[in-house]
């Protein structure tokens, strides 16, 4: 089942190319417009990478969450997921690690190169790949309940960033604490750790409020 | 003696017990208010290092506590009207965030109206501070997202999830707000040691954080009155209650 629904949201990201694309070259111009707007003063992006890819990928991944349900709802297929007698926890599960392979991954895998437009040093980037990749997923687990709250509302788009960047401020201070610890030469290894138990605990709690907003959005 | 709870469950009794309760909050609410300005404008002694300015802790120390209590109360009213489906429970949760939204706004005012004599700046990224401007953005999306929903059972429910949510995060906000904080070293004043208060000033405070939390029981009373009148306007008795002409 698990499987099943990973697939097939696969399948249809891989049918409409575009909507993955758009995400990743939101990603890359937010970050591109900083140097355009503060200056090129190296030192100074040297210190402001960390946040300024951070932030960005904070509402890359916000800008995918509308699609999450939407067009199952929209054709009904989401109705004929909840009749059906498997467990929506799993279901929402399933449809959310498949949103972060889609929108969540792109951008740990495009992050380095914006790290070296920022003239991080390589540890740093390293260090930065790996708070995105255990960080992005808890994006995905949140925006979930966010995305099935505002399920056929009226400007959903901007409610589920007043609802969601509230509650990412934690993932933010230490993902992007991370990698200035990092370049502090400070141990970073907690940060990464508190990240973990974020992820941790969001993949236990999240799917199961997801289901529950779902259940509440449809009825 | 025993009281019948549940008769207050439903919006019509509980509209009516509202009603003979607000006056009693209001006037408490007013005593409590002037009573508390008089001995925090006049009986208090001034402050031996921030002078006058001192005395805005009168509002601001209100405000700053109503502002949490208020936001635990309205998740525990929407987690009740999520868990046992009562509708005034709900009500009651979508009647108490503006209140909280308006004392979180209130705090950071005050709070920046002392910062700039005694710091010398408006606003410092301080975790007290910045926590508390997190807590505004919770209630502006619990407040926005019930007014998106047409339907006020699904409002209710939708808005009870979140408020849920947001609780369950405040105290991780909270310790990973003060964690960046002390990293970041930024701001050298801090607010964590709070100097010896003179017992008047405790007193006046005292009183000023009970004349808030009258006033907030007293309008919650009020608003909530409206939104049953609001919702139940199709049931027989609201409809009575306008051929009376008092509603």
């Amino acid at each position: 089942m698990l499987v099943w629904i990973i697939k097939r949201d696969l399948l249809l990201a891989v049918r409409r190319r575009s909507d993955v694309l758009i995400t990743l070259f939101f990603f890359v111009i937010v970050v591109s417009l900083f140097p355009l707007s503060v200056g090129p003063e190296m030192n100074l992006l040297r210190t402001m990478a960390p946040g300024v890819v951070w932030v960005a990928a904070l509402l890359a991944s916000m800008l995918s969450l509308n699609r999450m349900f939407s067009n199952d709802y929209q054709d009904g297929t989401l109705e004929q997921m909840m009749i059906s007698p498997q467990s929506l926890s799993l279901l929402v599960l399933g449809k959310t690690f498949a949103h972060w392979l889609v929108s969540g991954l792109p951008l740990v895998l495009m992050a380095p190169v914006l790290g070296i437009q920022y003239d991080l040093p390589s540890d740093a980037l390293s260090v930065l790949v790996i708070s995105l990749l255990i960080g992005t997923p808890v994006l995905s687990l949140i925006g979930a309940i966010g995305a099935a709250l505002t399920l056929g509302l009226r400007g959903g788009g901007v409610l589920v960033s007043l609802l969601v960047l509230p509650l990412y401020i934690p993932i933010l201070i230490f993902g992007s604490g991370a990698v200035e610890a990092n370049m502090a030469g400070i141990d970073f290894a907690a940060h990464l750790s508190l990240i973990g138990a974020f992820l941790l605990v969001s993949l236990v709690f999240a799917p199961w409020v997801t289901a529950w907003s779902l259940r509440v959005s449809l009825e | 003696m025993s009281i019948n709870w549940y008769k207050y469950s439903s919006p019509s009794s509980f509209y009516s017990l509202a009603g003979k309760m607000i006056p009693v909050f209001a006037v408490l609410a007013a005593i409590l208010l002037v009573s508390g300005l008089y001995v925090g404008f006049f009986v208090a002694p001034t402050d031996f290092q921030q002078g006058e300015a001192y005395r805005i802790i009168f509002i601001h120390v209100p405000a700053a506590w109503m502002s949490m209590f208020l936001y635990v109360v309205m998740a525990i009213w929407a987690g009740i009207g999520l868990a046992f489906n009562t509708r005034l429970s709900s009500m009651m949760a979508t009647a108490i965030a503006p209140t909280g939204a308006m004392f979180t706004f209130l705090a950071l005012w005050t709070g920046s109206l002392w910062g700039k004599p005694m710091w010398g700046t408006w606003w410092v990224w301080d975790a007290r501070l910045t926590s508390e401007l997190i807590l505004l953005f919770l209630y502006i999306g619990f407040m926005s997202l019930q007014a998106a929903i047409d339907d006020p059972r699904r409002a209710d429910k939708a808005g009870a999830i979140i408020a849920l949510v947001g609780v369950v995060n405040i105290p991780i906000i909270y310790f990973s707000v003060q964690w960046w904080n002390t990293l970041h070293q930024g701001a050298s004043v801090s607010v964590n040691q709070a100097p010896a208060m003179a017992s008047t000033m405790l007193t006046g405070m005292l009183i000023m954080v009970f004349a808030a939390w009258m006033y907030a029981i007293a309008v919650i009373l009020k608003r909530v009155r409206v939104i049953i009148l609001e919702r139940e306007g199709h049931t027989a008795w609201v409809a009575e209650l306008q051929k009376e002409g008092i509603a």
